[in-house]
């Protein structure tokens, strides 16, 4: 292997002297001439027929413009998998804060009381707001079922293990909606004139997702819409879809005014409206050997969609591969199903199904070795899927992975053996309860099955006469590092110093469609495709004998200037195609789901305080392998925030429902950790090298997502004894398991009289 | 262009900004933060929640911290206001500023602005902070991107170069 120069260096963050001398321009920062200030009007029941819009008389609406469903040029409904989610709603709601009407006004002060001074008048219609209400099917809300998807994976024959299982261990796993709580709120601008048609500006993950929706809603051709990504304040799934919705009402409302519009949502708005992370309920039951051998099992996953399909199905499917964990399973029945609420849809949160199904599987493993009598260690070591073994889609793993040694350096760094034997003494008395607690796991990288080969992304590469390059790319920069390691690839791959690469804004008028910036598959697929774009423009250089094969920055500079001079533009293109030893069937379910796997060990360590129940994570380690790293102090900073929204999907961030609506939806009563709720995050990187991706690397963004919840509840667990089997867990859930228990009272006997008797 | 606040006295209103004078005609009422977005074209304070949680609108007033999204204009008359346009030296970044470049302290970078603020006063009060003490001088200002543990190195690290400057 050559030594690389720029990849595997922290080289600086391309974007970064702008984000630190906070002239970084985010949608909200952007004005236009004559701009209008937009605002949505939503429903206030979870679900109705509408009877009767009244505008208020005390208001001018001479001054507003004003947009209904009856507006929309072309399809009213904002195109993603299924075209079900509308983009106004005309006769019916179906969830809360669902859009009715836009307003826009030159002055943004006025909107809210504007907003205010309409009311609705509506036909209620009974609605339904958990999975087992949906589920009893009393109401129909979606389609015949209340079923957005279903999916069944089936490896062996599981009808025929129960009978000679030593063991069967069953266990029911519940997870809640977490936000994504991004600290730039969502926004949009859009523009219309009738020359260019549409162009909207704004914060946002996938250029192309919004450029498809807005062709179906207003009627036009491509050309005539234009996306362009604005510097984005945070993103974590959370403005992978939505922002289709915001653009395109920005659009219409442009479009009837004539002006620009500029819509940004509070964070009220945004917590209420936009999609967060589905909630689920797993079904485990599972057949042991004595020999603590997983031998089959069951599995029944299912999510809470809310009002409208969105993403749900692909959810769905990431969350159902991963069901079973990094565990071979000889034989399992894997049951998942996406159903209908009456709810603001759910819909991409980092891990993406992921972290629900994988809380279960290592909530589940602990609730296994318990039974059998082993250590959580010891059930995972004999579990765990070996080079050679097929996954639970029968995807045989060609890597050679080591999960052992993984689990063993996890545990020594963790200084594992030594503290939960220490904990186990020093829990017996006093108010203060500590633990430890592993969870070991995997995220496929990139899109599901055959899910690359549809998107077939295409990237470009661009060669300029002063020898610099430019990377044509719609994949979007939103904190993780995107145009840094893209950059480095491409200086990588053409030898050219890092300073010489740029990255085009992204803009649908300049950028081809390299895929949405999801699914952990920027580095790893787009890379790949920059890194052969890249040596592309080497090739047409070489072949047009104006370069040699060895050369320096300068010989690449006069070659670059003499191909422009005589051909006009330096420019290559390179298209995904799938690896020819790939098969994945769409109908079972079954093949090669992931190109490739990040695997990791993560292992927390907590104390809980019986007297107010509140619960620090004292260390925390994360262990992975996710191939090569390209720049160790972005995937540090990668693995880091993603432990700590795990910390918040943990054990912080609850979301309140009520009548289908987020009752909390301020950072004042939704709580996401601050600086002094947070461990050290320690970090290991184990790199086993991984043929596939751009210089090696596999995806990381979503992994550390997976791992925390399972690793702090399994903590709390060894801590206190009792099985929890539900996350967020509050201090007051921890309290009420405690006094189930009969904990509490003894140890409240204890905390009295620490306290001097003041209770 | 309708004003809202119509028919409602506006004020003049000077302060010092980023060391230089500045005299806006504003209501009284109209938050900090959209005078100096708005009207002095100052973007780097950001709006993330509005109610003062989230700390992206940190501003310094007289070498206070503060959520400019809860600060009436009217009480910055007469203070000495530091934006993050006010930190670098001109092309020369801030001790602070090039920590967080070098650590990777700034992710999406909308945070940040605040963060680094809330950064300086930390290290105006106290020059060599532990890390707890670090944690808790930023605890104010919430990150979603990093977990805080790179934010706080660098700010570690701007300590510490500080100090053998």
């Amino acid at each position: 292997m050559r030594n690389h120069s720029i990849v595997g260096k922290s080289v600086p963050r391309k974007e970064g002297r702008d984000k630190v001398t906070g002239t970084s321009q985010y949608i909200d920062d952007m004005v236009l001439p004559d701009m209008l200030f937009g605002a949505t009007v939503r429903s206030q029941i979870p679900r109705g027929r509408i009877r009767r819009i009244t505008f208020s008389p005390q208001i001018n609406w001479d001054e507003f413009v004003i947009v209904a469903a009856k507006d929309i040029p072309g399809k009213n409904w904002i195109s993603l998998i299924s075209d079900d989610q509308p983009c106004l709603a005309n006769e019916v709601v179906n969830h809360p804060e669902e859009p009715v009407l836009l307003l826009a006004h030159p002055d943004r002060h006025l909107l809210p009381q504007a907003v205010a001074a309409i009311s609705i008048e509506y036909e209620p219609l009974p609605p339904i707001f958990t999975i087992e209400e949906s589920e009893r099917r009393s109401e129909i809300i979606w389609g015949e079922d209340n079923v957005f998807k279903t999916y069944l994976i089936e490896k062996g024959e599981v009808d025929g293990i129960w009978e000679d299982a030593d063991y069967i261990v069953e266990g029911e796993y519940a997870t809640g909606a977490q936000e994504q709580l991004y600290i730039e709120n969502n926004g949009m601008i859009a523009a219309f004139d009738a020359a260019h048609g549409i162009t909207v500006w704004g914060s946002l993950q996938c250029p192309y997702y919004i450029h498809k929706a807005l062709m179906a809603l207003c009627d036009l051709s491509a050309e005539k819409i234009r996306v362009v990504q604005m510097e984005t304040g945070g993103a974590f799934g959370g403005k992978e879809e939505y922002p289709s919705m915001i653009a395109a009402h920005a659009a219409l409302l442009a479009m009837k005014s004539g002006k620009p519009v500029k819509i940004i949502y509070d964070r009220m708005e945004d917590m209420a409206a936009t999609t967060k992370r589905h909630p689920s309920r797993t079904h485990h039951r599972t057949a042991v050997s004595k020999q603590g051998k997983i031998l089959g099992g069951e599995i029944e996953f299912t999510i809470d969609g809310g009002a409208y399909a969105t993403l749900s199905s692909v959810v769905l499917s990431r969350g159902a591969i991963h069901a079973g964990g990094p565990y071979f399973w000889p034989s399992v029945r894997i049951r998942a199903k996406a159903v209908a609420t009456n709810a603001p849809p759910h819909g991409a949160f980092r891990g993406f199904g992921a972290p629900q199904s994988l809380f279960a599987m290592e909530r589940h493993m602990d609730r296994i070795a318990q039974q059998l009598g082993l250590s959580p260690v010891e059930i995972r070591r004999r579990n765990f899927l070996q080079p050679g073994q097929a996954t639970t889609t029968e995807q045989v793993v060609r890597e050679q992975i080591n999960l052992e040694k993984l689990l063993d350096r996890a545990l020594e760094v963790s200084d594992y053996r030594f503290k939960k034997e220490r904990f186990a003494k020093e829990n017996q008395g006093g108010t203060i309860r500590k633990g430890m607690g592993i969870a070991a796991f995997l995220h496929g990288a990139g899109f599901t099955g055959s899910g690359e080969r549809y998107l077939s992304s295409v990237v470009g590469v661009e060669g300029w006469a002063d020898g610099s390059v430019r990377v044509l790319v719609s994949s979007t920069e939103f904190g993780q590092g995107t145009k840094t390691v893209l950059s480095q690839i491409a200086a990588e791959a053409l030898a050219l110093p890092y300073e010489n690469v740029s990255m085009a804004q992204p803009d649908t008028l300049e950028v081809p469609n390299s895929g949405p910036t999801v699914a952990s598959r920027t580095v790893m697929v787009v890379g790949k495709l920059v890194q052969s774009a890249a040596l592309g423009i080497k090739q047409t250089l070489i072949s047009s004998n104006l370069l040699h094969e060895a050369y320096d920055a300068e010989e690449f500079r006069a070659a670059c200037q003499e191909y422009i001079a005589t051909h006009g533009r330096l420019r290559s293109w390179s298209r995904y195609e799938a690896p020819t030893d790939i098969f994945w069937d769409d109908q079972k379910y079954r093949g090669e789901a992931y190109a490739a796997f990040a695997w990791a060990v993560y292992i927390a360590e907590v104390t809980v305080d019986l007297t107010t129940y509140s619960v620090s994570v004292d260390d925390f380690v994360a262990l992975q392998e996710v191939g090569k790293v390209l720049h160790p102090l972005l995937a540090r900073g990668q693995i880091i925030g993603g432990v700590a929204q795990g910390i918040g999907f943990s054990l912080y961030e609850k979301v309140v429902w009520q009548n289908g609506r987020m009752q909390n939806g301020q950072m004042t009563n939704y709580i996401m950790p601050a600086a002094t709720d947070l461990p050290p995050i320690r970090v290991f990187f184990e790199e086993l090298g991984n043929v596939y991706g751009a210089y090696g690397a596999k995806g990381i963004g979503e992994l550390p997502m997976d791992g925390p919840a399972p690793a702090i509840v399994n903590a709390l667990a060894d801590a206190l004894g009792i099985h929890f089997d539900f996350i967020p867990l509050l201090p007051e859930d921890i309290m009420d398991a405690l006094e189930k228990e009969g904990l509490a009272a003894s140890s409240q006997e204890s905390s009295d009289s620490l306290a001097g008797g003041i209770r | 262009m309708t004003d809202s606040r119509a028919g409602r006295t506006k004020a003049q209103i000077s302060f010092t900004l980023n060391g230089e004078t500045k005299t806006v005609h504003a209501h009284p009422m109209e938050r900090l933060l959209d005078v100096l977005r708005e009207r002095l074209q100052l973007t780097g304070a950001k709006e993330g929640c509005g109610e003062g949680e989230c700390g992206s609108c940190s501003v310094l007033i007289d070498g206070m911290l503060v959520n400019s999204c809860l600060v009436p204009v009217l009480q910055a008359e007469g203070s000495n206001i530091i934006t993050i346009e006010g930190i670098a030296a001109g092309d020369t970044l801030h001790i602070l500023q090039q920590a967080f470049l070098e650590c990777g302290g700034a992710q999406c970078g909308i945070c940040t602005p605040g963060m680094i603020l809330a950064a300086v006063h930390l290290l105006n009060r106290n020059p060599e902070p532990t890390l707890e003490e670090i944690r808790e001088g930023l605890s104010g200002n919430l990150c979603r991107c990093t977990g805080y543990t790179q934010i706080i190195e660098a700010v570690a690290e701007a300590a510490r170069r500080r100090a053998i400057a």
